[in-house]
C-alpha cells in the first residue's frame, strides 16, 4: 500500500483537466505502454501567450494520474519561459510530495510538459525527440535527461536516479555509467559506501583464478542482473578469456552487450585480474533466444 | 465502510472455528510439549490431534505431516533437504511461473554449480509434460512444480507430472500452498513425494505451515536444535499454530464440496459479468484446470495499481499482479511467462474469493467495477474513441 498524501488522492480521485485541448498550440506524449506509464499532454495559448488551456491523458498508476492533474493546473496562466521552468520537484512539492519510488511520475510530467512546448515552438511540427546520447535502452533514458534529475533533485545513488526518471531500471546494464554520472556531478556529495572487495593475491594458480572468477559472478554479477529478470551462466575459462552465457531478459536485452563489458568485465578485472577479457558463448546465445520464443 | 474481501490467495481471515479452538492455549494451556510433566504434555495430544486433522485433509499418515514455520519454509525445506540428501545429482526441475519461495531457492541453486532448468508454458499458463519428459535424466535430483498458481489460478496436472518423475527415478515436490482447501487431494494414492501448505491460506493464523514427507522419502533437516517433528523440523512447536491448522484441515476437509460449488459459482458470476461488462477485458488463463475461488482479469490500457485505489475505495479488496515501482519492466512474472501483451499485463487484477463472501459482495463488485475501468480508460492516452 502506497503512502499517499490527501492531495494525491484527491487530484487520483477527481482529476482536472482530463481529455484534449481541442486544436492545441502544444502537444507533448512521452512514455509508452511497456514502460507501465504514459502520459500526453495538450495546451492552448491564449493572445499573450499565456497558457489559456491545458488537459492530458494519462495511462498509469494513482501517482501518474495525480501529477499529470496537478500539472494542468499549475502551468495555466504561465507564459512559455515560465512553464518550463516547473520542475519535477516543484510538481511533487505541490502534491504534498510523492513515495520515493513514485518520484518518475513527477519526472514524466515534467518531460511532457518540455516536449509540448518545444513542439510549439517548432511550429508543430516536430515531435519529442531523443536529445543526446541514450544511456538507459530499456526506458529511452537519455544522459541529458540523468543529468538533470540529479542536478535538480540533489541525488547521489543509483538507487535514486532509478526512483526518479526509471533509468537503471530495467536491465541494469547502465547502472555503472549512471554511478560515474553521479561522481562526476556531485563529486564529494556521494556516499563513499565501504567496498569488501577481496585483496587481489599477486600470482594466481588456474585453480585459484577460476573459483574467483565463479565467484565474483556468484556475488558481484549475478545479483544484479537477477533483480531485473537477467541471469548469467559462466561457460568456460580458456586462459585469460571469460565464456559467459546470458539468460532470461538479458538474453533478449538490446544492451548484454554493454552489460558484458561494462558489467562482467568490469567486475573480474576488479576482484580477480586486470588480464581477463569475456565473451559471450556463441552457442548458448542461440540456444537462449530459441528459447524466449517458446 | 464494509470490507469486501477478495483477496484470499494473499492471506484469509481465521475461522471463529479455529480462533475458538486456539484461544485457550496462550493464557492458560501455554506449556511445551517436550516438557516432562502432565501440564506441558497434555499440550504433546494436541499436536497429535493436528497432525491427524492435517492427515485426513491430505489422505495420508500422520507421520508424513512435518509441522512448520510457513509455507515457504516448507519450500525451501523440500529443495533443500532434498539437495542435501542427494549430493551427487545437480540438476533440479521447476517451471517459470513459480512462487518466488520456490524459483528464487532454484535460482540461487546455479551459484553452486546445480543446473537448473524452467520450463515454460502457453498462453492459458499450461505446462506442455513433453517438455518436462526431454528435460528428466539420471542427474535430476528433484523437480519441483507448483500445484495451482497463486497469479491465474491455473491448477497443473500435478498426478500425472509426480508418476512421470517418479518412474524416471527423481524426488517431486509440489508447492500446493494455493490448491490445499480448495481442491481434494489423496496422498496416498499419489506419487508426490514432498508437499508444502500454508495455514493462513486456508482460514488457520499466520505462522504455520505443513511439509508433508511420503515415507521413505529422503530428505536432509533445514533446521538443526532439537528432536521435534522426529527430528525433522526442529525448534519449539508453534502450539496454537499447529492446533489452529488442525482444525482449520478439519473445517475445510468437511466444507470442501459444498464450499467450493457456493464459491465457484459467486467467482463465475463476477468472472462473467466483469468480463462482459467491463470494455477492454480480457481473462488470464482459462477457464478449464483452475482452482474455484481465482479469477485473473487483464484490463487492457489502463494500470492496475490505478484499478486497486479506485476498488479501496468502495472497501473491495484485490491485488493486481503489476507492481509499479520505479522501473521493473516486468509486470507480472507469471503473466510474461504466459505471453500477455503489455498492453494487458500492466492491468491485471486478481480476485481471489474464500466462503466468507457472499453473493451481494460479488453484485457491489460488479456494479463499481465497470465505471471505474470506464472512468480510467477515459484517462487513457491509449483508448482513442
Amino acid at each position: 500500500m502506497w503512502d499517499y498524501t490527501d492531495k494525491v488522492r484527491d487530484h487520483f480521485f477527481n482529476p482536472q483537466n482530463v481529455g484534449e485541448v481541442e486544436n492545441p498550440d502544444g502537444v507533448g506524449e512521452v512514455g509508452s505502454l511497456a514502460c507501465g506509464d504514459a502520459l500526453k499532454l495538450t495546451f492552448k495559448l491564449d493572445e499573450n501567450g499565456r497558457i489559456k488551456d491545458a488537459k492530458f491523458k494519462t495511462f498509469g498508476c494513482a501517482s501518474a494520474i495525480a501529477t499529470s492533474s496537478v500539472l494542468t493546473e499549475m502551468i495555466k496562466g504561465l507564459t512559455l519561459d515560465e512553464a518550463v521552468k516547473v520542475t519535477n520537484k516543484d510538481i511533487a512539492d505541490r502534491l504534498g510530495g510523492l513515495p520515493e519510488q513514485k518520484m518518475h511520475c513527477s519526472v514524466m510530467g515534467r518531460e511532457a510538459l518540455e516536449a509540448a512546448v518545444e513542439h510549439y515552438r517548432s511550429g508543430g511540427k516536430k515531435k519529442h525527440e531523443i536529445e543526446g546520447e541514450v544511456v538507459c535502452t530499456c526506458f529511452g533514458v537519455t544522459e541529458k535527461e540523468i543529468e538533470r534529475v540529479i542536478r535538480e533533485n540533489d541525488l547521489t545513488t543509483v538507487d535514486e536516479v532509478t526512483n526518479y526518471c526509471k533509468a537503471g531500471g530495467g536491465c541494469g546494464g547502465c547502472q555503472g555509467a549512471i554511478e560515474k554520472m553521479i561522481e562526476t556531478i556531485q563529486g564529494d556529495k556521494v556516499k563513499a559506501e565501504p567496498v569488501s572487495a577481496p585483496r587481489r593475491t599477486g600470482k594466481l594458480t588456474n585453480i585459484q583464478k577460476m573459483q574467483l572468477v565463479q565467484q565474483t559472478i556468484n556475488e558481484q554479477v549475478r545479483p544484479a542482473l537477477r533483480t531485473h529478470g537477467g541471469n548469467i551462466e559462466l561457460i568456460d575459462i580458456d586462459g585469460n578469456k571469460v565464456i559467459v552465457a546470458f539468460r532470461g531478459m538479458c538474453a533478449q536485452c538490446q544492451l548484454a552487450e554493454f552489460t558484458m563489458k561494462d558489467v562482467v568485465e568490469a567486475k573480474l578485472r576488479e576482484f580477480v585480474s586486470e588480464e581477463l577479457f569475456v565473451e559471450e558463448d556463441a552457442d548458448s546465445k542461440d540456444e537462449s533466444h530459441e528459447h524466449i520464443k517458446k | 465502510m464494509k470490507t469486501i474481501y477478495f483477496d484470499n490467495n494473499a492471506t484469509t481471515k481465521v475461522a471463529e472455528e479455529v480462533l475458538e479452538e486456539i484461544t485457550p492455549l496462550f493464557c492458560n494451556l501455554y506449556g511445551n510439549p517436550s516438557s516432562m510433566h502432565t501440564f506441558g504434555g497434555q499440550i504433546g495430544r494436541k499436536i497429535g490431534r493436528a497432525r491427524e486433522q492435517a492427515a485426513a485433509l491430505l489422505g495420508c499418515d500422520p507421520s508424513e505431516i512435518v509441522f512448520t514455520g510457513c509455507g515457504t519454509e516448507s519450500d525451501n525445506t523440500a529443495i533443500k533437504g532434498t539437495l542435501a540428501a542427494a549430493p551427487n545429482k545437480r540438476k533440479v526441475i521447476t517451471t517459470r511461473v513459480e512462487h518466488p519461495a520456490v524459483l528464487t531457492v532454484c535460482r540461487e541453486l546455479e551459484n553452486s554449480g546445480y543446473s537448473v532448468v524452467e520450463l515454460g508454458v502457453n498462453g492459458q499458463g499450461r505446462l506442455d509434460i513433453a517438455e518436462l519428459e526431454e528435460h528428466l535424466d539420471d542427474n535430476t535430483v528433484l523437480v519441483t512444480i507448483m500445484y495451482a498458481n497463486n497469479e491465474t489460478g491455473m491448477v497443473f496436472p500435478i498426478e500425472r507430472i509426480a508418476e512421470l518423475v517418479s518412474s524416471k527415478g527423481s524426488v517431486f515436490h509440489t508447492d500446493a500452498v494455493q490448491a490445499v482447501g480448495k481442491m481434494p487431494l489423496n496422498l496416498k494414492d499419489s506419487a508426490i513425494d514432498l508437499l508444502s501448505l500454508s495455514g493462513h491460506k486456508l482460514h488457520a493464523p499466520k505462522g504455520v505451515g505443513i511439509l508433508y514427507v511420503r515415507k521413505g522419502t529422503r530428505l536432509s533437516p533445514f533446521m538443526l536444535g532439537g528432536h521435534q517433528e522426529a527430528g525433522r523440523r526442529a525448534g519449539t512447536e508453534n502450539v496454537p499454530g499447529i492446533v489452529g491448522l488442525g482444525k482449520a484441515c478439519e473445517l475445510a476437509a468437511t466444507n470442501l464440496e459444498e464450499e467450493n460449488n457456493k464459491v465457484k459459482y459467486l467467482r463465475d458470476k463476477l468472472e462473467n459479468a466483469l468480463l462482459e461488462e467491463c470494455p477492454g477485458s480480457r481473462l488470464n488463463g482459462d477457464t478449464q484446470d483452475r482452482l474455484p475461488n481465482t479469477c485473473n482479469i487483464s484490463f487492457e490500457y489502463i494500470e492496475g495499481e490505478a484499478i486497486l485505489l479506485m476498488l479501496d475505495k468502495y472497501g473491495i479488496c484485490a491485488s493486481s499482479g503489476s507492481a509499479c515501482t520505479s522501473g521493473s519492466l516486468e509486470p507480472s512474472h507469471v503473466l510474461r511467462a504466459m505471453g500477455v501483451p503489455f498492453t494487458a499485463a500492466h492491468g491485471s487484477i486478481r480476485f481471489s474469493l474464500s466462503r466468507y463472501n457472499t453473493e451481494e459482495e460479488v453484485d457491489y463488485t460488479i456494479e463499481k467495477m465497470p465505471a471505474i475501468v470506464k472512468q480510467l480508460r477515459e484517462l487513457s492516452p491509449f483508448v482513442t474513441k
